[in-house]
Formats: structure tokens, sequence, C-alpha cells
């Protein structure tokens, strides 16, 4: 859900925005203007930041949900450090960060190039590469699941093309689990990220190209010294929106192999559900949660400093 | 140096050879596009495909000639199966009835506050705003056990009301940080005839502020309706029992109960997805601007 976020920033100052010249007089707030403000902003501290604060004090208990949280300090994050299966979703994030974050993003930016001049068809291939997009990725999920099947349509395909050979397994095995998860994911995120950069692309100069090609650049001379750096922008709002999409990365997993086998699949997000809700380890589930707003917080503020640099 | 490089290209464009070398070229890189694109797209709509071969498969067909084969019969029990005994009917209706509530109830509220922060002198406005799009940044991880707690504590768990009251107070900030930019937009002369014609402050907020957001609602309406729809973890996190569950966290449920049953889960599947592909569809253009909202730069 973050994902828009940053680019709303932008409407923040659209063309033709002034400060309204009533304000002087509107000086003092009504009462039901703060009416207005508080209900909202009420629920939100309530079910939001109020709950989150509490995971903090809670990641110092052991808590099994009945009966009282026995404070224990530290202990949950110093277990955290000797646990093979936290080291493995730690691990398993990174590879996710890198795997399903550049290869949505080559992919989208890709196809974005390509679909960006008006042609014939290209209504047509964006309508195909979006259409994932709607999908949840819980169904996302069990789609894939089911052409992953030992006798499903990949190994099925597979062995009709004469690659035979290269059945397997694909969930089962746990070398190839991750990846297998990792690529359903990035089926479903390539039209997000071409979306964003068909967006970026539009505020790209064509006379500063066509000047380039008449110097002799070559296309891909162009591509990496004209248009790439007039994408920054969008570049790091894809980076942010990555890094933090892929920490909260739970439905997918958890629909398609729910961590196993044998954790080789297990992220951050679905260990620490396991840990809270499957064996009711609060305090510890608590403390992984936290360190996973660690790990996030570093982008959020980047995402919010980009924000408030937008709007003002 | 652009502008005579431009002139250069146009000049270039009406002498006779380079028009001709132009078009040769031209269709050889369209026949390039063609032919790396069908290609790429049908690869990208494959797993759909296969997924309504499976879904309109007989059990029979699929264990005889094998999960990936191509249809051979043509069968509507899965989809029988998946009404009859999954108890799919029943969590759509669950997922209609909290998805509608939930966005409303947030564009209502994101409206108030967007309204409030973007018209009034409201001290610290600005900190208020970014507070409130922080909190939709987080990491639900953080907040899911203290909030299935809060649930219990006040006794909503395992209600419908839990799953809606949740899922607005956390995607609020968002919604209000993307409205309160389109208010601001509005210019203030607006606001001052209606001042001016002593409309009161709800009046404004009803008649003049609200009717010119529509794009903005619409497109965030649009947004709003698929993730709430799609979500799975607040549904996990607040519900218990199986009926009241949403379709999303029933066809979870539905993959275990009918084990190797692959026509009715791809049936389940498929039934989860028509309601926002119908969504997307009715409503792309809104869908797309949304995504959009000012990523140009």
């Amino acid at each position: 859900m973050t994902q828009t976020a940053l680019l709303a920033a932008r409407s923040q100052r659209a063309p033709g925005a002034k400060r309204p010249k009533g304000r002087s007089r509107l000086a003092r707030v009504p009462r039901i203007i703060w009416v207005f403000l508080l209900l909202p902003l009420a629920a939100e501290l309530a079910l939001v930041f109020w709950p989150a604060l509490n995971s903090f004090s809670l990641s110092m208990t052991t808590w099994n949900g009945v009966g009282p949280a026995v404070n224990v300090g530290f202990k949950n994050y110093q277990d955290l450090l000797t646990d093979p299966i936290y080291q493995t979703a730690l691990i398993n994030n990174v590879i996710w960060v890198v795997g399903f974050g550049g290869a949505s993003v080559i992919i989208g930016l890709a196809l974005a190039v390509a679909l960006n001049r008006p042609r014939r068809g290209i209504g047509i291939y964006r309508s195909v590469i979006y259409l994932p997009m709607v999908l949840s990725l819980a169904v996302t999920g069990i789609f894939w699941r089911v052409l992953y099947q030992p006798d499903g349509t990949l190994n099925l395909r597979l062995e009709a093309i004469g690659l035979g050979f290269l059945k397997h397994q694909w969930l089962a095995d746990p070398n190839t689990a991750l990846y297998a998860v990792l690529i359903a994911a990035v089926w479903r995120q390539v039209g997000y990220i071409m979306v964003l950069y068909l967006a970026g692309l539009k505020g790209v100069d064509p006379a500063l190209e066509e000047a380039a090609s008449v110097d002799g650049a070559t296309a891909w001379q162009r591509f990496w010294r004209i248009v790439m750096p007039q994408l920054s922008g969008v570049n790091s709002i894809v980076f942010a929106v990555t890094v933090i999409d892929s920490l909260r990365t739970f439905d997918i997993v958890w629909a398609m192999t729910r961590g196993g086998p044998y954790n080789s699949t297990q992220l951050l997000s679905t260990y620490m559900f396991q840990e809270s809700f499957t064996v009711l380890n609060l305090g510890y589930g608590s403390a992984i949660a936290v360190t996973i707003f660690l790990l996030a917080i570093v982008f959020i503020i980047t995402y919010l400093v980009r924000a408030t640099r937008e709007e003002s | 140096m652009t502008v005579s490089n431009t002139i250069a290209a146009i000049a270039a464009d009406v002498r006779p050879p380079a028009v001709r070398k132009r078009v040769s070229r031209r269709a050889r890189s369209a026949a390039w596009f063609h032919g790396l694109m069908i290609p790429l797209s049908l690869l990208w709509i494959t797993p759909l495909a296969f997924i309504l071969f499976v879904a309109f498969r007989s059990f029979d067909d699929i264990s005889a000639n094998g999960l990936g084969a191509f249809p051979t019969s043509f069968s509507l029990d899965g989809f029988i199966t998946v009404f009859t005994q999954g108890g799919v009917g029943q969590s759509l209706v669950n997922s209609v009835i909290v998805t509608v509530s939930t966005v409303l109830t947030s564009l209502l509220l994101a409206s108030l506050a967007a309204f409030a922060l973007s018209r009034y002198r409201i001290p610290f406005r600005r900190g208020i705003l970014l507070l409130m799009l922080a909190g939709n940044l987080l990491p639900p991880q953080i907040l899911l056990i203290p909030v299935s707690r809060i649930c219990e504590a006040l006794g909503i768990y395992d209600t419908l009301f839990a799953l809606i009251v949740v899922q607005v107070a956390f995607g609020l900030g968002f919604y209000t940080f993307v409205l309160h930019g389109f208010m601001r937009a509005i210019p203030g002369e607006v606001f001052e005839a209606a001042v001016v014609d002593g409309a009161g402050d709800l009046r404004i907020y009803a008649r003049i502020i609200m009717p010119l957001c529509r794009p903005a609602l619409a497109a965030l309406g649009a947004l709003a309706t698929t993730w709430v729809f799609n979500d799975l973890i607040w549904a996990m996190t607040v519900l218990r029992t199986e009926t009241k569950f949403p379709i999303t966290a029933a066809l979870l449920n539905l993959q275990g109960g009918f084990v190797s049953q692959w026509n009715v889960v791809a049936a389940g599947a498929v039934i989860a997805a028509i309601p926002t592909a119908i969504v997307f569809f009715a409503f792309q253009k809104h869908f797309v601007s949304g995504l959009m909202v000012g990523s140009s730069k």
C-alpha cells in the first residue's frame, strides 16, 4: 500500500496551487474542524502507533498470550543472534530484496522503454503486463503453486520443448523453492514497476534524445546518458518502494510454501507470523517484528524526507 | 546546440533518400518490436490461461492426463464444489462487506482530515500529515500482535467489524496524504468566494471541496478497493472463525481442504480474482492514474 504515497507527493504542489487568501480570516480554527482532524487521527493513534509502541515493550518479554508477560530484557534479541532459522530468514530477505527488486526493475524498465512511444499494439501489450497486478498475492501464489506441481504446466511444457531433464519439484526442493516463489512475485510486480517508469518517461524531453541521435549516439548510449539521468526521481521511488515491500512480503510465501520446506523460504515476516500465531511465542515474535521495523525505518525516513521536499 | 540539432533532424527528414532509409528502418524496428513483444505477452498470460484450463477441467481428466496438460474435458465441477462445499459464496459476501465499508469509511475520514489540514491553520499540520503517512509505511508485522490483543480487549476480535476498523486505521495516513495534495491544489479563490457567500465549514467541505476532489476520490477508491479486497494478513490477524473469512483467507483453507483436487483450488482462485479484475478493467484509467499520481519527475 505504501507504493503510491511518494508518487502522490508530487501532486501536493500541483500547478496553480495558491495559499488561500481567506486563511488570515480563519486563523482561529473552528471546533468542527478539530473534530474533522482528531477523529481520523485518534483512530490511527489508537490502532497504529499505540500497537507499534506496544510491540517494543512486548519484545522485552516472554509471553504465550495467557497469564502475565515475564520481563526478560534483551534476551529475545540475544536469542535471535544465534537462531539459525532467523539467520536463514534474514539471508532470504536479502536475496528477496536483490532478486525480486532487481528482476522486476530491469524487466519493468525495459518494458516501459519499449512501450513508451505510441505504436500499434502497445495498448494490448500494456494491458497484458498490467493484468497480474490486480491479482492478490494470495491468488498469485495459488496460481503458481498449481503451475509448479510435479505434473504441472511448467514441467510438462519443459518436457514438450525437449528440456525434460530440467523437470523438477520446484516447491518441494529447498534449493529452488525460494526462487520459485520469487519468480511468481516478480511476474506480478513487473506491471507496477512499468507503470512507474512509464510515468517517469513522460517527463523525459524527447528533443534531447533526438539531438543526441543526430549527433550519432547509439540507442544504448542515449538511454544511459540522456534518459536514465532524467529518471533519477523515479529510480529513488522505486528503490524505496522495493525495499519496504520486500520487508513486508508475506502473503505470497504463506500461500505457496508457508516458509517451508525446511524453512528454505522463510522470510522475516513469515517467521514472525509463525512464531507469534502458530507457536504463540509472542515476545519472540515481537522481537522479530521490531527488527523488521528497524531495517525498514531507514527507507521509511528516506521516503518521508522526499515526500516533505516534494511538498514544500 | 539542442535546437540546431533538432532543426537538422527535421531537415534530414524532408530529404527524400533519408525518408526512404527511415521508413525501412522503421519497418525493421517494428518487426523487431512485435517479434519480441508477442512471445513475451504470450508468456505473460500463459499462467492465467493454464489456471483457467485447470479450473474448467474435470477431476478425472486432471488425474488421467496430468495437471499441466491441455484440456480434454470441460466441466464446471470445480466451481460447483467451491460454492457448495467450499463456502466461497459466504466468503465473497464477507469480502464485499469488508471492502465496501472499509473503502467508504477510509475515504470519508481521510477527506475530513485532509480538509482540516489543507485549509486551516492547524499548528504542526505538516508534522501531523507526515506522521499520519509514516503510520501507513510501518511494516504491519510490528502491529499484528498488539492489534489482535486490542481487538480482544474491545470484544470485537473475530468480527468483520474488527477487520474493517483495523484496515481503516492502517490505510488512513496514505489516503489523507493524497487527498491533502489535491485539496491544496484547489485555488484559494474558490474557498474565499464560498466564505464570502456565508457558507459554513461543513457546507464548504460537502458542497465545494468534495465535488472538486472527485477524480482523486475515484482513483483512490479504485486502488483501495483492490488493496482491501486482496488483503490477507489483517484477516488472519483478527479473524478465527472460517465462516467470517474473506475470500483470500478462505482460499488458503480451500487449498488445505481439497488437497490435490486442483480443479477446485483453481476455480476458487479464479473466483477470488474476478472482482478485482472487474474493478481494474472498469476503472483502468483511474487505477493507472492513481498509481501514477505525481510520479513523473
